[in-house]
């Protein structure tokens, strides 16, 4: 069409690309009108959504346990630390960490650490959640799958994990009771 | 022209690196580009391109309803529910499937009404015409099996009906039965199977329509005048003339649909397919979707059960002998003063059973029925076959562009009649 339009009158010529820009334009905003609802359905649906939070009740937890706890699918993990486990995990430096983050920054009242219980290498979940699983040189996590250790604040000490744990977003709506997400 | 490369056209080099390794674009050329086609046509030449278009619709909508839908008795209907609520643009993916199945329809009916008043399956069209009976049949299959899948009431019992026809047949009836249903009634195994079917089928009608379209490309299109075309004079470049009037058609057949599917998407449904499938409760009165109520008006038309599958198998396989039951050597009805108004008429009957279908089986439905059933057969095995011997044909024009340019005066005034005829 364009080869055409070049052949008329020189003046023919910019009225012709401008009509051709003008169909391209629109086509291109249909086509992504369409594209749009195809593509977004594959979404997370409202009912996957509101199903997006999990309440724990932290109450039964004594010091020294650990729970796991089904959000979005995925583990996550409840640590009712000890004095020493919380003393082990601020007295590392900074310095010594693959991705450095004080404990502080990880928790929101200290006895609790709440991380999400995937493994930042390739996924897997790490061991340490009952007291006859490995934990680990640091006392934390051990991932079995390619050998991560993590720290009593879930950071990621040794291994080929290049993170730490990941926190989820959670709010204590009691003193006994958090909802995460 | 190196070795074993083709002798490509084109200019763009990416372009021309792929079309010397791969002709597909000098194809594309060929057959869609300079294709030459009959200059005439009227829109009912548009409704081709439409139904290919519904058909990449429906595909494209039911793969995305497929990731969302569960094929379990328990749960199909939950599921159908939850795309309408809670996925994102469910309802218009839905919505756009379910009366999209009803525009495929009302788009190939006039497709298959045009081939059949302009004689479009008259030789050397034959077999491009068998194809496209196959091509509706495989819909026919297609869309009943769809509209199975949300598991209301006239899902079940519309499947129920439909399978329970086999019965009809003796000896293997009973067989054919448990086959579809996988059990003792249309239960989670005959769901199944149909979700499978129903995914499956489109992309065998994908197959059969290139095997349409290779055949349409070998002898050319139909025209309203039912001649060939017999210079480059009777022809147009398929681009940019007819790409711009499918278009133009493509633009009025968006709105149609737009219409449906924001403002009455239920309207072409049964409210009863809102409610759960229940084995133990047969709604007050079955019917089937619209497209299919004419051969349901001819099922019920007939008193005796085998009698009414036959004639209702029969409806549509007596258009796979079309081309030989019409011996008229003139294609279009234009030239054809009585088989005209004889194929009007059967047009009307199509309507009348379409209509009496959607009624329940009473007088005067009945008798109404069984009169549109006559001369629906009538005009295939006793009219057409009669009036190809009897009928004597208006005189065709001299040739596609004499009929439309000089209305058959002397060669036309003004009219590019320069020396081009070749042919």
């Amino acid at each position: 069409m364009a080869e055409s339009g070049a052949a008329t009158a020189s003046e023919g010529t910019p009225r012709r690309d401008f009509l051709n820009l003008v169909t391209a334009s629109f086509a291109a905003v249909g086509v992504g009108a369409i594209a749009w609802p195809f593509i977004n359905s594959m979404q997370p649906a409202r009912d996957v959504l509101a199903m997006a939070s999990t309440d724990v009740e932290l109450a039964p937890i004594a010091e020294g346990q650990a729970v796991t706890v089904m959000w979005r699918g995925k583990p996550v993990f409840v640590r009712h630390r000890t004095a020493a486990e919380i003393t082990a995990a601020r007295e590392v430096p900074l310095s010594q960490l693959p991705d450095p983050q004080p404990d502080q920054a990880r928790v929101q009242k200290d006895g609790w650490l709440i991380v999400v219980g995937i493994c930042t290498h390739l996924g897997c979940v790490p061991l340490g959640q009952k007291p006859t699983d490995a934990r680990g040189d640091y006392g934390g996590w051990f991932c079995p799958c390619h050998g991560s250790h993590y720290d009593t604040s879930g950071r990621i000490r040794k291994g080929p994990a290049p993170r730490n744990l990941e926190v989820p977003q959670y709010t204590f709506t009691s003193d006994t009771k958090i909802r995460i997400g | 022209m190196a070795s074993g490369l083709h002798d490509s056209d084109f200019k763009n080099p990416v372009v021309r690196w792929i079309d010397q390794r791969m002709p597909v674009f000098t194809m594309m050329q060929k057959e869609y580009g300079s294709f030459p086609t009959p200059r005439n046509f009227n829109y009912f030449w548009n409704f081709g391109a439409l139904a290919m278009v519904n058909l990449m619709i429906m595909i494209a909508t039911g793969i995305w309803l497929a990731m969302h839908y569960t094929p379990h008795t328990s749960m199909a209907f939950d599921s159908v529910e939850r795309i309408m609520r809670d996925v994102n643009f469910g309802w218009l993916l839905r919505y756009v499937h379910a009366n999209g199945a009803s525009m495929f329809f009302i788009v190939v009916y006039i497709h298959i009404w045009r081939g059949m008043y302009y004689g479009s399956y008259k030789a050397p069209r034959e077999l491009l015409w068998i194809l496209g009976v196959v091509i509706f049949l495989l819909m026919m299959a297609t869309a009943f099996m769809g509209y199975v899948l949300p598991w209301g009431q006239m899902s079940f019992w519309g499947a129920t009906v439909i399978t329970n026809l086999f019965s009809a047949f003796p000896v293997v009836g009973n067989w054919i039965v448990s086959l579809l249903w996988g059990g003792f009634s249309v239960d989670n195994p005959t769901l199944n199977r149909f979700f499978s079917l129903h995914y499956l089928l489109p992309f065998v009608i994908v197959g059969v329509v290139f095997l349409h379209v290779v055949a349409l490309h070998i002898t050319g299109s139909n025209n309203p005048l039912g001649i060939e075309p017999k210079s480059p004079k009777d022809t147009l470049p398929f681009h940019p003339y007819y790409t711009a009037k499918d278009s133009f058609g493509l633009v009025i057949y968006f709105i149609v649909f737009a219409v449906l599917v924001f403002f009455a998407p239920n309207y072409l449904g049964h409210p009863d397919n809102y409610i759960p499938a229940d084995p133990l409760v047969t709604p007050p009165h079955i019917v089937p979707e619209w497209y299919f109520l004419p051969y349901y008006a001819i099922l019920r038309a007939v008193p005796n059960k085998l009698g009414g599958v036959l004639l209702m198998f029969g409806s549509i396989l007596v258009w796979f002998i079309l081309p030989w039951l019409d011996r008229s050597p003139v294609r279009s009805m234009r030239f054809r003063p009585v088989a005209r108004i004889a194929f009007l008429l059967w047009t009307v009957a199509f309507l009348v059973l379409l209509y009496c279908g959607g009624q329940p089986p009473e007088e005067p439905f009945v008798t109404i029925s069984r009169v549109a059933t006559a001369y629906y057969f009538a005009y295939f095995l006793v009219i057409l076959p009669l009036l190809g011997r009897l009928e004597r044909p208006l005189p065709l024009p001299e040739s596609i562009s004499r009929a439309v340019l000089g209305g058959g005066g002397q060669v036309p005034a003004g009219a590019a009649a320069k020396p081009m005829e070749k042919a």
